[in-house]
């Protein structure tokens, strides 16, 4: 049955819905008895008949690569839990989606909870956990109520709790919601704080989730787009399902564009089957009237930023090729070929209205805020940066303060626990790499020297 | 690798192959062959949370060979090449693995140390002049080796909570702290008493009390051991004395039969600091709160300073050789069955072994000393309050200490004993006597640190050295045998009880000939079989295990079952 979208909300043609298929659907709404009459929990019900090895092989040959950031292969994930394993089993939903220019799990949770729920069972089977958690963060409050709700008529139907449609499978799945820290996306941290403590990720090894996680249990934690992929990879099949995008990059991806286009919003496309020009001009509708393109931060603020008038390299032997930022496909292997990530999918464009002292300083304002103080690199350098640029966009600072500034990120980059270090440190990098005669030029080469301590910097304030 | 070798794994540390069990953690293989890792968080006895990142060292593993690739050649040794990662790995939590290499000399390394070093400092006060810690602070000590000159922080540094009182005894400058997380660790994982924790995010974070809580267990002050900064000060010592100043004696508590390894910090006779000394057979890095901090009256105006004989109703300051002129004289015309003598648990082996000659000496009918019972706490303190139980039992023969002490009291109101030597002990206030029982003897003298009320009814009264200004050895509960060192000189005339015993000996008519506590464990090894053979040297700073008693210590079964889980290095 094809959809019939609300007006203003239809798809783009370059579009490929099969996660967001519901949303935006006009006359959709979020109840079992819509999602039932669209052949809804079906897969759960064919999942239940098989054998779970079967099920996390066909995630496997899928190739379903994880849709929160490091786009890690999810079957390959689910086959770490340790062999003769005596102890329960743990699946998380990480619905924390906290990345800022990333907010496509919102709208799954929204508009279409059961879907998320039926995913997650199938996973559930699959990896054998009978308890489940949806880990959302604490600004969904209407998610996680809508959510609640949603696996209340699960379990009246039958598809959770105890011996699900008869098989003998029971799955309990908890909503527990976040106190609002952009740490608790990291598998490890959202662990610790869902057994209650202060979200500090664990260090790895030894605490890999897939062997000692919740609780010291096997853990698997996916992303809310990752484990609706699931259902859908049953539907067809692995291998069918894995011809959808490009070999190694396959199934579709909710690109979360923001910024300087016309047309800003969430895009399901075939991964790698937009390129970056494409997604801008064709699905966004263009840059904004008489503006140029000036960078694009392509998976969420952490990903590296891309140049409009670089050129990239990618490519082995004789399959080099030179492209520009309008050629990129939108896949995971290319843009980390270009020096960056697909990340989470949130594409950030930025035009030449766009100080970019001012955008890396917002980026550091962020990460200086949202880091979780454990270890001392990121603790220490995410403030410190934040308080460089924002005396760089004051016009208090001297060009060494851009050199500090970068030694600063380097010696963050690589040396935390977690991947929070490269989060905060690679905006600076990057923009360093990338802008750095644009970041000197906001700074007063008169303030050399004179800029000594904090008192100085003050005095520095009234030289005019 | 031969088979018996498998459970011994081959690292590369700076290009030298070395051998390890395995499990061990990187920094504890680099410790082994002396290299040291610079560190702020781990500690051998708690859980490693890696987050000081001081550690990271550029490690390495064999190549992985590609697809269709040769696996590596091994060298004549069987050693793979080492492919080097790009990314530093911390030593303080990591295990060995087979074919390891670690490099902590490496530029990587080092760019590491540096750049930690300097974000540590950051945002820290730098106020070095007015810190406790200063002398001792593990900031300072890694400054010096692995920091820059200056620093390029010129923003203005974070403000946080200062001179917070975190407990009765403790307390916190929030600025200071590193965020380490030792106390935190100290107070869940040893102490059961979870109140520390951090709340705030980033660099604002701070170390807390938990609302309405305090930090006032027994074993609080072993968090101020811990900090590597001066976060946590003691308010016993904050402000009294630069560590630098300060003479450091190895020694052992008295408190109780558990012995605790301890360092006396003193400088010109006075303590002003005692904090426990690693002994992993005894007290680990711990001690408790109570004991540390029983050392005030040491230097009190209530010390007895003086020999004291008695005057009609008074007492007079006397010379030792007329106190000691004194007690012969009236000794002289008592019988060995009318002497009775009560000796201290609290005294060394050496010291007992001259009470026992001056048992044997004098003929005396009775002996005995004064129990000290308490509460075992579960960790480190031990029901039984003196120090060397053991030692009375096996160099003053008595198998039940203190079941002589009514039968004196009674052999004394019935006048059958007439003369009572009193030896380091307090018997009014701690063995039950009365000054009136007391005063129906012919003859008392005691000996003691403190003024007390025993010593007001006797004949004489001498005035003895406390544990912290003697030297000896003592046995403790388990059965080790430990080393008692002087810290400090007793006031004014104050003597050692072994020299007090002696001197007694030789003004009654015995022998003499010895100089020293080291002299007696001469004489200790060749008469008491279960110390033959021993030398005071053997015995060294931690002591060598003499007897089984078959009692264990609560805290050290713990820390066992920890360290086998592989929670804790240990």
């Amino acid at each position: 049955m094809s959809a019939i979208y609300k007006e203003g909300k239809e798809p783009h043609p370059k579009e490929r819905r099969i996660v967001f298929k519901n949303v935006d659907r006009d006359g959709w709404d979020t109840s079992i008895a819509m999602y039932e009459s669209e052949g809804g929990y079906d897969q759960l019900k064919k999942a239940l008949g098989m054998e779970p090895g079967a099920i996390t092989d066909e995630v496997k040959q899928a190739g379903l690569r994880g849709r929160g950031g490091a786009g890690f292969p999810a079957g390959v994930k689910w086959g770490f839990l340790p062999p003769n394993n005596e102890k329960p089993v743990y699946l998380i939903c990480n619905a924390d989606e906290s990345e800022p220019g990333t907010f496509k799990d919102r709208y799954i949770i929204h508009q279409d909870p059961h879907q998320l729920i039926e995913g997650m069972a199938i996973a559930c089977f699959a990896v054998g956990a009978n308890l489940a958690y949806i880990y959302i963060r604490e600004e969904f409050p209407e998610g996680a109520q809508i959510l609640e709700k949603a696996i209340e008529e699960a379990h009246k139907k039958g598809y959770l709790g105890k011996n699900i449609q008869g098989s003998g499978f029971d799955l309990e799945i908890y909503v527990h919601r976040g106190a609002g820290a952009y740490i608790c996306g990291e598998e490890t941290g959202l662990i610790e704080s869902l057994e209650g403590k202060r979200p500090y990720p664990r260090i790895k090894p030894p605490y890999f989730p897939a062997a000692m996680g919740l609780y010291l249990c096997p853990t698997i934690v996916n992303n809310v787009e990752t484990l609706c992929h699931v259902k859908h990879i049953l539907e067809v099949g692995g291998e069918e399902w894995s011809k959808i995008g490009k070999p190694n990059n396959t199934g579709t991806r909710i690109l979360c564009v923001s910024g300087d286009v016309k047309k800003p919003g969430y895009y399901e496309v075939e991964v790698g089957s937009v390129t970056m020009g494409e997604l801008i001009n064709d699905l966004c509708g263009g840059l904004k009237e008489g503006r140029s393109l000036k960078a694009v931060i392509p998976g969420g603020s952490s990903a590296k930023v891309l140049r409009a008038d670089e050129v990239f390299t990618v490519g082995r032997g004789d399959d080099t090729r030179d492209l520009t930022i309008w050629d990129i496909p939108m896949d995971f292997d290319t843009l980390a070929a270009c020096g960056s990530m697909a990340g989470s999918g949130g594409v950030i464009v930025i035009d030449d209205s766009r100080s970019i002292s001012w955008v890396l300083n917002n980026i550091n304002n962020f990460y200086a805020h949202e880091s979780c103080g454990q270890c001392t690199p990121c603790r220490e350098g995410s403030l410190w940066m934040k308080k460089i640029t924002d005396r760089v966009v004051a016009g208090k600072a001297s060009p060494s303060d851009i050199d500090t500034l970068d030694s600063v990120a380097r010696n963050i980059d690589g040396r935390t626990i977690c991947a929070f270090g490269e989060a905060c440190s690679w905006p600076t990098e990057s923009f360093i790499d990338k802008f750095r005669d644009e970041l000197v030029s906001d700074t007063n080469p008169e303030l050399e020297e004179k800029l000594l301590n904090a008192e100085s910097i003050t005095a520095a304030a009234n030289l005019g | 690798m031969s088979e018996e070798k498998t459970d011994l794994i081959d690292v590369q540390i700076n290009g030298e192959w070395h051998s390890f069990p395995k499990g061990t953690r990187m920094i504890e293989a680099c410790r082994q062959v002396d290299v040291e890792v610079p560190h702020y968080c781990y500690h051998p006895k708690l859980t490693s949370p890696g987050n000081c990142r001081m550690c990271l060292v550029e490690m390495g593993m064999p190549p992985r060979p590609r697809p269709g690739e040769d696996p590596p050649e091994p060298d004549e040794d069987g050693h793979l090449p080492i492919s080097w990662i790009p990314r530093p790995a911390i030593a303080c939590a990591n295990t060995i693995a087979p074919n390891m290499g670690i490099r902590t000399e490496s530029e990587m390394t080092e760019e590491c140390r540096q750049g930690v070093m300097e974000l540590l400092l950051a945002n820290h006060p730098l106020d070095c002049p007015i810190c406790d810690q200063a002398g001792e602070c593990s900031l300072q000590e890694f400054s010096v080796e692995h920091g820059n000159g200056e620093s390029r922080f010129r923003e203005q540094k974070v403000k946080k909570p200062k001179n917070v009182d975190v407990g009765p005894r403790i307390r916190l400058d929030d600025e200071r702290c590193i965020m380490c997380s030792r106390c935190i660790r100290f107070t869940d994982e040893i102490a059961d008493d979870p109140v520390l924790g951090f709340t705030d995010r980033g660099s604002h974070t701070v170390l807390t009390v938990y609302p309405g809580r305090e930090l006032a267990n027994n074993y609080s002050l072993n968090t101020v051991d811990i900090c590597p900064v001066g976060a946590l000060t003691s308010n016993d010592f904050r402000f009294q004395m630069r560590v630098w100043f300060m003479k450091e004696t190895k020694t052992i508590d008295a408190n109780c039969a558990t012995g605790c390894n301890i360092t006396v910090f003193s400088r010109q006779d006075k303590i002003y600091r005692i904090t426990p000394r690693q002994n992993n057979d005894v007290n680990s890095d711990w001690m408790p709160d109570s004991h540390r901090l029983n050392y005030h009256w040491i230097d009190s105006e209530a010390r007895l300073t003086d020999p004291l004989v008695r005057d009609g109703d008074k007492h007079r300051q006397a010379t030792w050789q007329e106190a000691l002129a004194a007690t012969a004289d009236k000794l002289s015309g008592i019988s060995g069955e009318e002497i009775a003598v009560i000796a201290s648990a609290r005294m060394t082996n050496e010291e007992l072994l001259m009470v026992n000659r001056l048992v044997k000496h004098l003929n005396a009918g009775h002996v005995d000393t004064v129990p000290r019972e308490g509460e075992a706490d579960g960790y480190l303190i031990s029901a039984d309050r003196n120090p060397n139980t053991n030692g009375v039992k096996l160099v003053l023969g008595l198998n039940t200490p203190g079941s002589q002490l009514s039968a004196i009291k009674e052999g004394i109101a019935q006048g059958r004993i007439k003369a009572l030597l009193c030896l380091q002990e307090n018997l009014v206030d701690d063995a039950g006597f009365t000054p009136d029982e007391l005063a129906k003897l012919d003859f008392f003298l005691t000996s003691y640190p403190m003024a007390n009320p025993t010593a007001d009814v006797a004949d004489v009264v001498l005035p003895g050295a406390c544990w912290a200004e003697k030297t000896g050895t003592m046995i403790n509960v388990t059965g080790r045998l430990q080393r008692l060192n002087k810290a400090v000189d007793g006031p004014g005339q104050t003597l050692e009880p072994w020299e007090i015993v002696r001197d007694i000996i030789q003004t009654t008519g015995g022998g003499n000939g010895i100089y020293s506590a080291t002299d007696i464990f001469k004489q200790l090894a060749a008469e008491v079989s279960e110390f033959s053979g021993l030398s005071w040297g053997q015995i060294g700073d931690l002591g060598l295990q003499l007897i089984e008693t078959g009692e264990t210590i609560p805290l050290l079964e713990r820390e066992k079952e920890r360290k086998e889980k592989g929670l804790i290095v240990g």
